[in-house]
C-alpha cells in the first residue's frame, strides 16, 4: 500500500490539516480569553463556592478530631439501622479497626468527609435534574449527550479547567468528583420515574391528582428503588474519583495512594487502596440493604 | 346528594398526531380500516350517543378494540375527545379548564381499574384514602370514612396488609373502597371484574349491587361479558369498532338483537335470567287462574316457583297485588329456549 502514495497527489495522502499557525492562534485566544473571563470573575466564583468549602472543612475537622470510638460507634449505629443486619455491622467494625491499626485512620475520615459531601451534593443536584428530564422528552434529549460527554470525557480533562477557575484545593477537587459521580444519578432518577406503572399514573390522575401530588405520592415512591441504585453508583464512583482528586490537593487516602504512585512504594499504594475497598464495600452493602428494606411491601404472599 | 345523567353526544376520537383532520371524512363515512392504511390514524370512536341514566347502572359492552376504555375515559377526560360533547349536569367535561377538571375528578368521579392500579408502596387504609388525602381532607377524618368503607367491602382486619399481601379479588375489592370512599356521585368501572375469576366476580357483582340499592350513584360500567353486563345494567350499550351497534335494556337486546353480531353474543344467554315475566304474559281473559307472581320476577325464577308449587297456570301481580296478565308453565319454557329463528342467523 506504501508505494500507493507514490502516484497520488499529496493531500490524498497525508490528512490536510489546518496549518499548525492558525490551531496555536486559535488555541491562544481560547485559552486567553478563558483565562481573563475567569480572573475577572474570580471574587464572584470565590464567594460563590466559600460555603462548599466551609462545609467541607467543618466536616473534615468534625471526622478528625473528635474521639475514634465515638465515630466508630456512630458510623457502627448508622450502619445496623439502614441495613438491620449485623454481618454488614460486624464486617464495619472489623475493617474500620483494621485501618485504624494501620495508622490510616485520619487519612480515613478525611476521605470519608470529602465522599459525604460529594453524595450530598450529587443528590441534590441530581434528583432535580432528574425529574426534569422525565417530565419532558425536550430537556432529556438536551441533557443526556450532556452526560455522555461527563461520564466519557477522561477526569483529567475537566480537571484543567476546574483548576483553572477554582484554583488547587478541596473545592476544585469536590467539583471534579461531583461531575464524575452526578450522571447515574440523574440517570436513574429519571429512568426510574419513566419506568413507573402507567396504570398507577392514570389511577392518581382519575383522582384528580395534581402535577406535584403525582410526583411525592406516586412517582418519587415508586423510583425510590431505582434512585437508590443511583446514589450507591454515586457514592462508589466519588470514591473511585477521590484518588484522581488528590492531583488537585484533596488530601485522604487517595492522596497517599499518589504519593504511592510517584514513589513506587507497593505497599502503602496497597493497604490505602483496600481502605478504600473496605469504605466502598460498607457504602454499597448498607445502602443496598436499606433500599431493599425499602421494598418491604413488594414481598408477594398469595399468588 | 343527587346524581346526575351523563350525556355522550356526538363523541368522535380519532387516535394519530392530526386526529382533528380527519373528523369531517369519517363522518362522510370513512371507515376504520382505509382510515389506518391511507392516513395512520385510528379510528377509536364513532359518533357515540348515549344517555347514561341517573342514578343506575350503564353497562358498555364491546370486545377488545370496540373502544370500551376508551369511551370511559372520555368521562372523566383522561383521553381528549375529537370532536364531541359529554355532558355532566349540564357541564362538558371536555371544556373544562384544567383547574375545574382537577375538581371534576376528584369531587364528582371515582374509578376502579381492571389491574387495580392500587399504590404498592401503601397498606391497604392509604390506598383507600388517597382520594380523600389529595382532596385535602384531614388524616382523622379521612380514615375514619376508609375504615368504613374497608368494612363494607368485607376488608376489615387487612387495613395494614400492602396490595401485593392480597388475591386479586381482594386487591379489587380495595379499588372499590378508594373510589366509594371519594363519595362521588360518578363511579366508573373499567373492566373492573374481568381480571377476576369466576365465582369471585359474581361475589363482586353482588356486593356492587348491594351497595348501588343504598348509594343510587351513577355507575358506567365496562365489560366485555354479556352475562355480567345483563346481571348488572340498567341500561346497556354494545360497540363494535367504536359504533354503538345497540342500546336499551337487557331485555330488549336479548329478545331484539339488532344485527347478527349481537344475535351470536346473545345466544348464549341464559333468557330464564334476563327475561321477566310481563314480557311474555298473555292478556287476561276472565278471572286469573293459578298462583301470584310478582311483575318484574325473571322467567327462570317464575318457573321455579311454579314447578315446587305444581302449578302450571299463573297469574302476574302489579305492586299493588292487582292482576296483570295470565301466563303458563309452557310459555315460560318456550321462552326460556334460544328461538330458531337465531341460531339460523348465528350459524
Amino acid at each position: 500500500m506504501a508505494g500507493l502514495c507514490e502516484s497520488l497527489p499529496d493531500f490524498l495522502c497525508k490528512f490536510p490539516a489546518f496549518s499548525d499557525v492558525s490551531i496555536r492562534a486559535v488555541r491562544k485566544s481560547v485559552d486567553d480569553g478563558f483565562k481573563a473571563l475567569v480572573r475577572s470573575y474570580v471574587n464572584a466564583i470565590d464567594a460563590m463556592v466559600q460555603p462548599l468549602q466551609w462545609f467541607l472543612n467543618y466536616l473534615e475537622r468534625l471526622f478528625v478530631s473528635s474521639p475514634w470510638p465515638i465515630i466508630l460507634l456512630i458510623m457502627l449505629a448508622i450502619v445496623y439501622f439502614g441495613s438491620r443486619n449485623i454481618k454488614i455491622t460486624i464486617g464495619t467494625a472489623l475493617s474500620m479497626l483494621a485501618i485504624g491499626l494501620l495508622g490510616l485512620w485520619n487519612d480515613t475520615m478525611v476521605t470519608l468527609a470529602m465522599v459525604t459531601v460529594c453524595t450530598l451534593i450529587a443528590i441534590l443536584v441530581g434528583i432535580p435534574i432528574g425529574i426534569l428530564m422525565a417530565r419532558s422528552d425536550r430537556v432529556q434529549g438536551i441533557v443526556n449527550p450532556i452526560l455522555d460527554v461527563m461520564q466519557t470525557m477522561p477526569s483529567f480533562v475537566y480537571l484543567i479547567p476546574v483548576v483553572m477557575i477554582f484554583g488547587i484545593g478541596k473545592v476544585p477537587g469536590l467539583i471534579a468528583v461531583v461531575i464524575y459521580a452526578v450522571p447515574p444519578m440523574i440517570r436513574l432518577t429519571n429512568l426510574g420515574i419513566r419506568l413507573v406503572d402507567k396504570e398507577v399514573l392514570e389511577a392518581a390522575d382519575a383522582f384528580g391528582s395534581s402535577g406535584w401530588q403525582k410526583l411525592k405520592n406516586v412517582q418519587m415512591p415508586l423510583a425510590l428503588p431505582t434512585i437508590m441504585a443511583g446514589i450507591n453508583q454515586t457514592i462508589m464512583m466519588s470514591l473511585a474519583m477521590v484518588v484522581v482528586a488528590s492531583m488537585v490537593g484533596v488530601g485522604g487516602l487517595g492522596k497517599n495512594v499518589l504519593q504511592a504512585i510517584n514513589n513506587q512504594f507497593f505497599t502503602v499504594g496497597f493497604l490505602n487502596g483496600f481502605a478504600l475497598v473496605a469504605i466502598a464495600i460498607i457504602f454499597d452493602r448498607t445502602s443496598q440493604a436499606y433500599g431493599k428494606r425499602l421494598q418491604k411491601h413488594s414481598e408477594v404472599i398469595h399468588g | 346528594m343527587v346524581s346526575h345523567a351523563i350525556e355522550v353526544r356526538n363523541l368522535y376520537k380519532i387516535f394519530g398526531p392530526r386526529g382533528g383532520d380527519y373528523v369531517d371524512a369519517v363522518k362522510n363515512g370513512l371507515g376504520k380500516a382505509e382510515l389506518n392504511q391511507k392516513y395512520g390514524h385510528v379510528l377509536g370512536l364513532r359518533d357515540i350517543n348515549i344517555s347514561m341514566p341517573a342514578g343506575g347502572i350503564m353497562v358498555v359492552m364491546g370486545l377488545s378494540g370496540s373502544g370500551k376504555s376508551t369511551l370511559i375515559r372520555h368521562i372523566n377526560r383522561l383521553i381528549d375527545p375529537t370532536a364531541g360533547e359529554v355532558l355532566y349536569d349540564g357541564v362538558d367535561v371536555c371544556k373544562m379548564s384544567e383547574n375545574d377538571l382537577r375538581e371534576f375528578r376528584r369531587h364528582k368521579t371515582a374509578m376502579v381499574f381492571q389491574k387495580f392500579a392500587l399504590l404498592p408502596h401503601r397498606t391497604v387504609l392509604e390506598n383507600t384514602v388517597y382520594g380523600l388525602e389529595i382532596q385535602g381532607v384531614g388524616q382523622a377524618e379521612r380514615e375514619k370514612r376508609a375504615t368504613q368503607w374497608i368494612a363494607r367491602v368485607g376488608l376489615s382486619g387487612f387495613e395494614n396488609h400492602y396490595p401485593n399481601q392480597l388475591s386479586g379479588g381482594m386487591q379489587q375489592r380495595v379499588g372499590l373502597a378508594r373510589a366509594l370512599t371519594n363519595d362521588a356521585d360518578i363511579l366508573l368501572m373499567d373492566e373492573a371484574y374481568s381480571a377476576l375469576d369466576p365465582l369471585i366476580r359474581v361475589d363482586m357483582q353482588t356486593v356492587l349491587l348491594d351497595l348501588q340499592k343504598e348509594l343510587k350513584k351513577t355507575v358506567v360500567f365496562i365489560t366485555h361479558d354479556l352475562d355480567e353486563a345483563l346481571r348488572l345494567g340498567d341500561k346497556i350499550a354494545i360497540l363494535r369498532d367504536g359504533m354503538v351497534v345497540q342500546q336499551g335494556t337487557g331485555q330488549e337486546i336479548v329478545l331484539n338483537p339488532a344485527d347478527e353480531y349481537i344475535t351470536a353474543f346473545v345466544k348464549e344467554v341464559n333468557r330464564g335470567r334476563v327475561v321477566n315475566v310481563e314480557t311474555i304474559m298473555a292478556p287476561l281473559s276472565g278471572n286469573p287462574e293459578g298462583m301470584p307472581i310478582a311483575k318484574g320476577t325473571v322467567l327462570e325464577m317464575a318457573a321455579r316457583a311454579m314447578t315446587s308449587a305444581n302449578q302450571t297456570l299463573a297469574h302476574v301481580v302489579d305492586e299493588n297485588n292487582r292482576p296483570v296478565g295470565a301466563i303458563s308453565l309452557s310459555a315460560i319454557i318456550s321462552s326460556m329456549v334460544t328461538p330458531t329463528s337465531h341460531e339460523a342467523k348465528a350459524a
